[in-house]
């Protein structure tokens, strides 16, 4: 996986609460077998018409984000679905921070496996946010994962609390099962001692 | 000290833990499907990994399949290529795969439990949400991502950050007509969307331990809408009594000696839970959502409410938004509301009782003209056990479309989909934009008020009619 370090990005504010994966990448692109070229399809109902062409008036489609990099988002963003297509999805789209104030549970994992930062702000600090780039033109920020910081177009910081160890993860863009294997002794000693009920027996 | 439930399964799998970093847990049986894994499986062929355990691994096809007759090839070449994907992904690492033409073929979280794959104590994965179905066994059951699902393979383990613990206890006895269902739905109503986040909830009461397994599962399957990571339920006799004689049900000595460890799994009394939530079912009433999200949800003698009932801004906005989508103006009586379709069908509601329940409601009725009405067992073994019953005459002499076994129309990657602005009476779990296909408009209800409103053709209060004959 690809490091993350830091990123300076145009935001794009989508003002909906409880965004669910299936809004981020409708079902009927889930039949690929491959990871990558989900970015085409990221909230296609939203962005697209039945007929194909892109709606003008959808937040993604205003000229003003074009290029855009930063996802500013609402409440328990990626609920629902499991599908691990809405991060492949927003990381083809070209996203690499994402901002609200809480996300749902396998949504935030799969994020941090694919390179994304799912930065976690107070509600208040990401309304605030909502109205300046709702005002500014080309806002962008300034997102330092090593020292936790945000910096506005202003130069002013917004300080964001991660998990420690899913930092040096994204810092370093660890394989997580290189790592796990590390622990190939535990694992096989655990192994061992495993209740009769649950091996099985597969010719039955 | 006394422990929970999930505190005894957390320390029986723990392979590795320090300080300030998740969990190593051990994963017991790994569930597969077509859509969430292929590509793990490359993920493994790059790095020239094996699959650790194959026999702890079982796989079927539910997603994608089409639910109309089998002897005819999938017609979709891409859900073909899918489907072909994870029969040689199998064959290739030695997993054990119900195929379509399989007689276990049927959707993950019905064939896990019907086939004796899930038990008591164990952890539970799979590259799907509603994984959450297994905890109604008294396993620790999670819903993965893909990575996630390439490193289950690959190691036969998962890291997990210990999730806070949320008691969910419901007392009483339900009323007539209120069903496991409508109690998920108040639940979810309750706590909201987001409302078990970073939690795993154990359900408790009991309302709840006089649940029988299907009806359990229907309540653990739907935890996930609530936002938690698992739900759980202490497992007890019967529990036991489901499992003894399942396929792959451990046997004779190995049983018993299993539920005698199952029976310590129970949650030590004087346990404490980060957080309780306490809910009566004997007030409880027949549940329909009417809006965009699960917790969307209200009784059945209710109104479409309007989005200034609501005080915080954005769920304001959101019940507008959702009243759009809908095509619902607020104040619009429930039981008014007109359907096109009804879905009886999914992994929360597709089992031999659902559809014993819904079978029941139609029995020597008609579906009401202009309603499609059609039921999807949730596996093959559902099918041939209902039709051995007589179930699909009943069906289909009231005018529904009697199916294959998938996940059909609960999420529409087959083709079995709503047309732009339909309007269906859903026994699935989320009500999502577009979910049943795109502008079509779904409401979560139970397989028995499903039934009604097909035969009355708008949403009807169950309670009213004679459902015990």
């Amino acid at each position: 996986m690809e490091p993350f370090k830091h990123h300076k990005g145009i935001v794009v504010p989508l003002d909906r609460a409880n965004v669910d994966t299936d809004q981020i990448i409708p079902k009927q692109f889930l039949k690929l077998i491959e990871r990558t070229g989900f970015g085409q399809y990221l909230f296609y109902d939203w962005r697209f018409h039945p007929d194909g062409n892109p709606r003008a008036d959808f937040v993604l489609n205003y000229p003003r984000y074009k290029g855009s990099t930063v996802l500013l988002a609402r409440v328990n963003f990626g609920c629902g679905s499991s599908r691990e297509h809405a991060a492949w999805a927003l990381s083809d789209y070209g996203f690499k921070v994402l901002i609200a104030s809480s996300y749902a549970d396998i949504f935030y994992n799969n994020c941090f496996k694919n390179g994304i930062l799912p930065v976690i702000l107070e509600e208040a600090v990401v309304s605030q946010l909502f109205e300046e780039v709702g005002r500014q033109e080309s806002y962008s920020v300034y997102t330092d994962l090593e020292n936790q910081t945000i910096r506005k177009p202003d130069g002013a910081e917004i300080h964001f609390e991660i998990d420690q160890f899913r930092k040096k993860c994204l810092l370093e863009g660890l394989d997580d099962i290189s790592l796990t294997l590390q622990h190939e002794e535990k694992i096989r000693s655990h192994e061992k001692k495993l209740h009769p009920f649950l091996l099985i027996d597969v010719k039955r | 000290m006394p422990q929970t439930l999930f505190d005894k399964i957390w320390e029986q799998h723990i392979v590795h833990e320090e300080a300030g970093r998740p969990g190593l847990i051990w994963v017991d049986r790994h569930l597969i499907h077509e859509v969430t894994s292929p590509q793990a499986f490359d993920g493994l062929r790059l790095a020239a990994r094996r699959v650790r355990r194959p026999d702890l691994t079982f796989a079927t096809v539910d997603h994608n399949v089409p639910t109309t007759d089998r002897t005819i090839p999938i017609q979709d070449p891409i859900s073909k290529k899918q489907v072909e994907a994870l029969a040689k992904n199998c064959a290739d690492f030695g997993i054990t795969f119900f195929n379509l033409g399989s007689p276990h073929q049927g959707i993950i979280h019905v064939i896990g439990p019907e086939l004796g794959i899930t038990l008591p104590g164990m952890t539970i994965v799979c590259g799907d949400s509603h994984t959450s179905t297994h905890g109604a066994f008294g396993a620790l059951a999670l819903g993965i991502g893909t990575s996630e699902v390439e490193h289950v393979l690959a190691t036969q383990c998962l890291w997990l950050e210990k999730p806070r613990s949320l008691e969910i206890h419901v007392d009483g006895a339900p009323p007539r007509g209120v069903t496991a269902k409508d109690i998920i739905l108040t639940i979810i109503g309750h706590i909201g969307i987001a409302g078990g986040t970073g939690s795993v909830v154990e359900y408790r009461g009991n309302a709840i331990t006089a649940l029988s397994m299907e009806e359990r599962m229907t309540i653990c399957n739907m935890t996930i809408e609530g936002g938690a990571r698992a739900g759980m339920i202490n497992p007890d006799e019967t529990t036991f009594r489901y499992i003894r004689g399942r396929k792959y049900a451990p046997k004779g000595e190995v049983l018993e000696q299993a539920e005698e460890y199952w029976r310590e799994l129970r949650t030590d009394p004087g346990s404490t839970f980060d957080r309780s939530v306490q809910l009566n079912a004997s007030n409880m009433t027949p549940q329909v959502t009417w809006g965009t999200n699960p917790a969307m949800v209200t009784d059945v003698t209710g109104k479409v409410p309007n989005p200034d009932d609501f005080s915080d801004p954005p769920m304001k906005r959101a019940a507008a938004h959702a009243l759009e989508y809908m095509g619902l103006e607020p104040g619009t009586i429930i039981q008014s509301i007109k359907l096109d379709r009804v879905f009886i069908g999914s992994c929360t509601n597709s089992r031999l009782a659902d559809l014993i329940a819904a079978s029941k409601i139609i029995n020597g009725k008609k579906v009401a003209p202009g309603v499609r009405a059609m039921v999807v067992p949730g596996s093959q073994m559902v099918k041939y056990q209902a039709e051995k019953q007589g179930l699909h005459r009943i069906f289909k002499e009231a005018g529904f479309e009697w199916r294959e076994s998938g996940c059909s129309m609960c999420l529409g990657m087959n083709p079995d989909i709503l047309a732009p602005g339909e309007r269906c009476a859903s026994t699935s779990n989320r009500n999502f934009e577009g979910r049943q296909g795109r502008g079509g408009r779904t409401h979560l209800v139970s397989p028995i008020m499903a039934a009604a409103a097909a035969v009355a053709g708008h949403f009807v209060d169950i309670r009213s009619w004679d459902i015990d004959s």
